[in-house]
């Protein structure tokens, strides 16, 4: 008790001993295991300087955080630091004033910003059409397949060879239904992440216009062949039961955990519940269209990123600067890459996991960064970009839980997500 | 009659002023931010905005996802608010009846009223959830094609009921007190004239009761309108498609997910129209039927 009260004095007495320092509020939304990172990142920063303190605040879910953010911002309280996910990118970007350029900032600031040193998928994803980064990447990811290897042996599939195209997936799904192996044979989380913006660019076919909108306000493109094909084998699945929609989002993956579907394509980042639910493994890169010249291409990134507010100190620009770069040592990315399951952003940091011999004892980790790094981004894998993206997959969503359904067939489903998204695109870019 | 003067002018202002104060910040001041920014257009950010009218209504009006979600609405509020009364009222009754451990079965009743609209829908998701629901299992052995995640029907009936099963022990209590209030004496001198119990309950009990049941609608009404937002986002976030949207989860999903802050509040405007018309309504002409004894 005494203790707890001394602690607490400790606490009140702190801000006036530590007056010197200055202070940088980070809100970012992560919980359990990479909360704990996001704290030891902090406080390890703070312990190795004492010009600055970096206080990270949980603010809740992406979206919360998000919105967090801007409502702060509106009453001139926003934060110095916030993490903001992929799909917010776009609204992050056209928040002109509001934000600071990560690399504006830390070249401003002395530190050199060499692009080169990053992960070129990852760099591509956060910067703007003349390829300034303008957010710094902390957590990426990238989806992948995983499939439940009892079930396979079940159904008699091989079990040490994952199937490689959607053509293979349909195939032993159906093997796995008809085999009794497991009531579903395959299931997918984020439907619009994996089966549209993903599917795009590792089978380098287009999502949008203007580089998927990377370079410009995009035209949705996905009523073309492929992705009209890919959604009819997939509804054509639904209706047979062999696969199982799950949810909007991850609530997929309880189907893959409990058993209950033998093939799943997910966020390599949900590999920690794959691990926790302690079923019989295994990991496959993300399907391709064998029927698209030239798949597989590259995955893109999904996670989430630091933007940096407009409007501070330059005493404040300068600790974030110094904090950026830390994140950025080697050490330090290593660490939040075998921790989190996260992808290591540095090329220094994914070299050094690999001569410590990390990937040999879990060759799965290294699946995604393969993926994303296999080949330099066409204009079709850079990433895909909105004003508005959270509506579009929203939109998307929509059109495909109505397929699924069975009310409607692919092309008429795609027709109506392009329909419906590019007057939402018109809308929110002022058009 | 006599007007009552107080000799203080200045204490009846002091002690309205915590619930004034309260009603300023939660809701005119509110209100008239969301009547601001229904006529403006702007960025997320608050960095432009230009004054747009009228647009954001003709706009929100003449969209047919509103007009699904209007619908939604209604369906929904009907099911619940009726739903939520008609069960209540039958447990009420059927806890009177009982003679031993009244104080029980009462509490076991009024339980669910403890539970946070987020964690009963949560409850009936785990319950219902087509892949490893507890009572999903034995509706798909008994042949129905339960699957809230896609078909709108069983989503409806999902929220429905989660809804509804939580405003029930609300409903009880009230009913329980004011059965309690009804004279005995009514009731014994029907059964001397020989009426039956069910004759006794619609011609004696349910009009005596007239006055609990008209504020249990209002209350009702209210409740499925607006604080069934939690369950609604915790079972079916609005979907499958648009099965599920009501008016406040539109409010909600356009304005804090697809930031379009004119029109979200816009729809809070329209809402807040179509809730005080509502209650006006109530007020003006089910209230003149109902007989306060």
């Amino acid at each position: 008790m005494i203790a707890k009260s001394l602690w607490a004095i400790g606490l009140v007495a702190l801000p006036i001993a530590a007056h010197a320092q200055t202070e940088i509020s980070w809100w970012h939304a992560m919980t359990g295991a990479n909360a704990e990172v996001v704290d030891k990142i902090a406080s390890d920063f703070n312990a190795s300087q004492s010009d600055y303190v970096v206080k990270p605040v949980f603010k809740g879910t992406y979206p919360e955080t998000l919105n967090a953010g801007i409502a702060a911002f509106r009453a001139g309280q926003a934060p110095d630091i916030i993490q903001v996910f992929d799909v917010g990118t776009g609204v992050m970007m056209g928040a002109g004033g509001a934000i600071k350029p990560v690399a504006e900032l830390l070249t401003e600031n002395g530190a050199t910003f060499d692009k080169s040193q990053y992960l070129p998928g990852i760099v591509a994803y956060y910067s703007n059409p003349e390829g300034e980064m303008l957010s710094f990447p902390y957590n990426s990811s990238s989806p992948i397949l995983y499939y439940n290897k009892d079930i396979f042996q079940k159904a008699g599939l091989d079990v040490d060879n994952p199937p490689k195209t959607w053509d293979e997936v349909w195939a032993a799904a159906r093997e796995i239904k008809e085999s009794g192996a497991a009531p579903c044979g395959y299931t997918s989380t984020w439907l619009t992440w994996i089966h549209t913006e993903n599917f795009a660019a590792w089978n380098n076919v287009a999502w949008g216009t203007n580089e998927n909108g990377l370079s410009g306000t995009p035209e949705l493109k996905i009523d073309s062949e492929p992705f009209v094909r890919h959604f009819q084998a997939l509804a054509d699945l639904a209706k047979e039961g062999v696969f199982v929609y799950g949810g909007r989002t991850s609530e997929a993956k309880q189907n893959f955990t409990s058993g209950e579907c033998g093939i799943l394509t997910e966020s390599s980042g949900g590999l920690g519940d794959i691990i926790k639910a302690g079923i019989n493994y295994g990991i496959g890169q993300l399907p391709y269209d064998s029927a698209v010249e030239g798949a597989p291409q590259n995955t893109i990134p999904g996670g989430a990123s630091l933007w940096v507010m407009g409007g501070k100190s330059d005493e404040v620009y300068k600790g974030v600067a110094a904090f950026f770069n830390y994140l950025s040592q080697t050490e330090v990315q290593q660490y939040l890459h075998e921790q989190s399951g996260y992808l290591p952003v540095t090329m220094a940091a994914y070299e050094a996991s690999k001569s410590s011999g990390f990937y040999e004892k879990n060759p799965a980790r290294e699946v995604p960064i393969t993926q994303m790094m296999g080949k330099a981004p066409t204009e079709n894998s850079k990433g895909v970009r909105a004003p508005n993206l959270p509506q579009i997959r929203d939109i998307l969503n929509e059109e495909f839980e109505k397929m699924l359904a069975g009310q409607q067939d692919a092309a008429a489903t795609m027709k109506a997500a392009v329909e419906r998204g590019n007057a939402a695109i018109k809308e929110a870019s002022g058009g | 009659m006599r007007r009552t003067v107080f000799p203080h002018k200045l204490l009846p202002w002091l002690l309205l002023a915590p619930q004034l104060a309260i009603t300023l910040i939660f809701f005119y001041w509110p209100a008239a931010q969301a009547f601001r920014q229904s006529v403006l257009k702007e960025d997320p950010f608050g960095l432009s905005s230009t004054f747009v009218g009228l647009a954001n209504f003709r706009k929100v009006l003449g969209d047919p996802a509103y007009l699904n979600a209007l619908q939604v609405t209604v369906v929904f509020s009907l099911l619940v608010a009726f739903g939520a009364l008609a069960v209540a009222l039958f447990l009420a009754v059927q806890a009177e009846k009982i003679v031993r451990h009244k104080g029980f079965y009462r509490t076991l009743m009024i339980w669910p009223y403890a539970v946070a609209p987020a964690i009963a829908g949560m409850l009936w998701l785990f319950m219902f959830n087509p892949s490893f629901g507890t009572l999903a299992w034995p509706l798909r052995q008994l042949g129905f094609d339960w699957n809230p995640l896609l078909d709108g029907d069983d989503a409806m009936a999902l929220v429905v009921a989660a809804a509804t099963w939580k405003q029930i022990s609300y409903n009880f209590l009230f009913f329980v007190a004011g059965l309690q209030a009804i004279p005995r004496s009514l009731l014994e001198a029907a059964a001397i004239d020989g009426a039956s119990r069910r004759h006794a309950f619609w011609t004696i009990v349910f009009p005596l009761l007239a006055p609990t049941t008209f504020f249990l609608l209002v209350v009702n009404t209210v409740y499925a309108l607006f604080d069934t937002f939690g369950i609604i986002h915790a079972v079916t976030g609005g979907g499958p498609g648009r099965a599920t949207e009501t008016l406040v989860y539109k409010v909600y999903n356009d304005g804090f997910v697809n930031l379009i802050i004119g029109d979200s509040a816009a729809q809070s405007v329209i809402l807040m129209v179509i809730v005080i018309a509502l209650t006006a309504f109530q007020f003006r002409f089910i209230e003149r039927r109902v007989h306060y004894a």
